[in-house]
């Protein structure tokens, strides 16, 4: 008997978000990056479309990270106290699709920058590249109150993703991206009911939900990774079945995530029968980020330059299929 | 769950009063309060008092696809008037109904073919309303395969298992829950199955609370669409409630806004 594949039929899509402005569209970015639009589970094209690739942003924070592990250092080498290099070198030479910048040091525990020192870094970065911008602010959400709403208007008009908007922390950022023409990153701790409330709480505000991409905090391989995936999967087959508080494309951290975990950060010669430490948190990261592109994620969020090339070389092979 | 809202109906004075006035400003108002209210299709139904009854639904259906595009549930035992019905509505609309015999069945499954409709059909036949649930799953697979016999797909029949009064008759309400179930298993994909609700509490004294329990029950069991007042808030709120406790749709804290918004 020949087999036949079975093809579920969906009532919906995910919704298709562009982020970034050309000169045309009153910005100042080459080019834009345009994602979702799925029409089945992720990359099945017997069933549905994939009409826009996932898309890999590398990060570049606002003050040199601090104990980096050596794999990391040596890759961005001398930059990683100028984000406007840093992001320079991430689209140059990394062949980033996007710039994810986090104001980390604006952190009352960091350095605890001032929102017109974090405005300077955004501006200095949108003049470095001509890729679109993903701006976060610290993780604080009182800082953040204070430093999004001015990174926010230095960059109005240039489409940028900001993030995050939080269910206990989301009408500054939020009226701040419908003030300035940005798009924005509704933030879940991992859960697929918080997730859909944050989205209603913005959307109540106003915000339209064509400008909503969904960031669940995500756990790298090892670290709750598989019920990241779940939830992903989940949000997905939601969105499929239209539901439109959660039909939003989605956003993974990996790379930071990654880097965080034992088994990529830990020196050779503590554990030498985990291989060569080179090796170790580039595999953990592009293995991270090729089961989040399986699970529906539409932007990467990378720190390794081979772990990015790796992941590109994946999104190419699977995206060939594309007819 | 699909809602079809059931208040464009000419037993209601309001509708029967515009339609003798050719004034479509109540209908459309009615159109518009139900989709608002969370109905997804709206059935429309002359009435039984109307002289001219093809030309009442001709005038109703124009009059609401002024303000709609939503699909229409054309309500009516006669099948001039349902094609009437159902050229002015266009693709996508709902037979309501026919009855599950040979020769209604012979007229309304063409007819659904030919205007790429849905159909409802009563487990009624000949012999009336069965006593139970096997006779109305016999019904129900009698129409099932005409169905696929004449190129309807099974999911574009939507199976009415006829609800009763309580106050009538009370073993009914577990027939049709039964028959619900039951109507699943007939073919792949399954028929769907749909209820006119309002009936089960007809002539009671505590009509919401019948409606509301009845429904909760009956999506329970499977159902997948009603005809019913969905300008009943706490009906629809109890609907909702359900379809997250069924995990037909996603929890967060202000479910009940997110399923209407």
């Amino acid at each position: 008997m020949p087999f036949e594949t079975p093809v579920e039929k969906w009532a919906s899509a995910v919704n298709t978000v562009t982020i970034g402005a050309t000169s045309a569209e009153g910005g100042t970015r080459a080019s834009t990056v345009t994602v979702g639009g799925d029409t089945s589970l992720p990359f099945l094209q017997f069933e549905g479309k994939t009409p826009h690739r996932p898309v890999i942003a590398m990060e570049v924070l606002d003050v040199p990270p601090e104990e980096w592990p050596p794999p990391m250092a040596e890759a961005v080498g001398d930059v990683s106290d100028d984000p406007a290099a840093w992001a320079r070198k991430a689209v140059d030479e990394f062949g980033a699709d996007l710039i994810s910048l986090r104001l980390v040091g604006a952190h009352p525990d960091q350095q605890d920058r001032s929102a017109e020192g974090c405005a300077q870094t955004v501006t200095s970065v949108l003049s470095a590249v001509n890729v679109p911008l993903i701006i976060w602010g610290c993780g604080q959400a009182d800082k953040d109150n204070e430093i999004m709403p001015r990174c926010s208007e230095v960059a109005a008009g240039e489409n940028c993703l900001l993030g995050t908007a939080a269910q206990d922390n989301y009408k500054t950022i939020t009226a701040a991206c419908m003030a300035d023409g940005h798009k924005l990153l509704a933030e879940a701790p991992l859960d697929i009911n918080i997730q859909k409330q944050v989205n209603i709480l913005v959307s109540e505000m106003g915000l339209d939900l064509s400008r909503i991409i969904m960031y669940q905090a995500t756990g790298g391989l090892g670290y709750g990774m598989e019920y990241a995936y779940s939830i992903m999967e989940r949000t997905r087959l939601a969105a499929l079945a239209a539901d439109r508080m959660l039909s939003m494309p989605l956003l993974a951290l990996v790379g930071s995530e990654c880097w965080k975990a034992k088994e990529a950060r830990s020196p050779e010669e503590v554990v030498p029968e985990w291989g060569a430490e080179s090796e170790r948190g580039v595999a953990w990261e592009a293995t991270t980020a090729t089961c989040f592109l399986h699970a529906g994620t539409h932007i990467l969020v990378m720190w390794h330059p081979r772990a990015a090339a790796l992941v590109r070389k994946t999104i190419d092979s699977l995206m060939s299929q594309e007819a | 769950m699909y809602a079809i809202g059931e208040r464009i109906n000419g037993m209601f004075k309001a509708v029967a009063a515009a339609i003798q006035e050719k004034n479509p400003e109540p209908i459309q108002e009615l159109a518009k309060t139900q989709l608002a209210a969370g109905a997804q299709a709206l059935d429309v139904n002359v009435g039984p008092a109307t002289a001219d009854p093809l030309a009442a639904m001709g005038w109703l259906v124009k009059a609401i696809r002024e303000v709609t595009d939503a699909p229409l549930a054309i309500d009516t035992t006669k099948p001039e008037v349902m094609r009437r019905g159902l050229e002015m509505a266009g693709p996508g609309s709902i037979i309501n109904s026919s009855k599950g015999q040979q020769d209604q069945l012979d007229i309304f499954i063409p007819m659904a073919v030919e205007h790429q409709a849905s159909l409802i059909a009563l487990t009624i036949d000949e012999n009336g309303i069965p006593r139970d649930a096997n006779g109305r799953g016999e019904i129900a697979l009698r129409v099932v395969a005409a169905a696929m016999e004449k190129g309807l797909s099974p999911d574009r029949v939507m199976i009415d298992a006829v609800i009763l009064p309580v106050n009538v008759t009370q073993p009914t309400p577990g027939h049709v829950l039964e028959t619900i179930r039951n109507v699943k298993l007939l073919s792949d994909p399954p028929p769907k199955t749909v209820l006119g609700l309002s009936n089960v509490s007809q002539g009671t004294t505590q009509r919401a609370i019948i409606n509301r329990t009845y429904l909760v029950m009956c999506l329970a069991a499977g159902l997948d669409a009603a005809i019913l007042d969905v300008t009943e808030s706490e009906m629809m709120d109890a609907m909702i409630a359900a379809e997250v406790l069924l995990n037909h749709a996603v929890y967060c804290d202000d479910f009940l806004k997110a399923y209407r918004s």
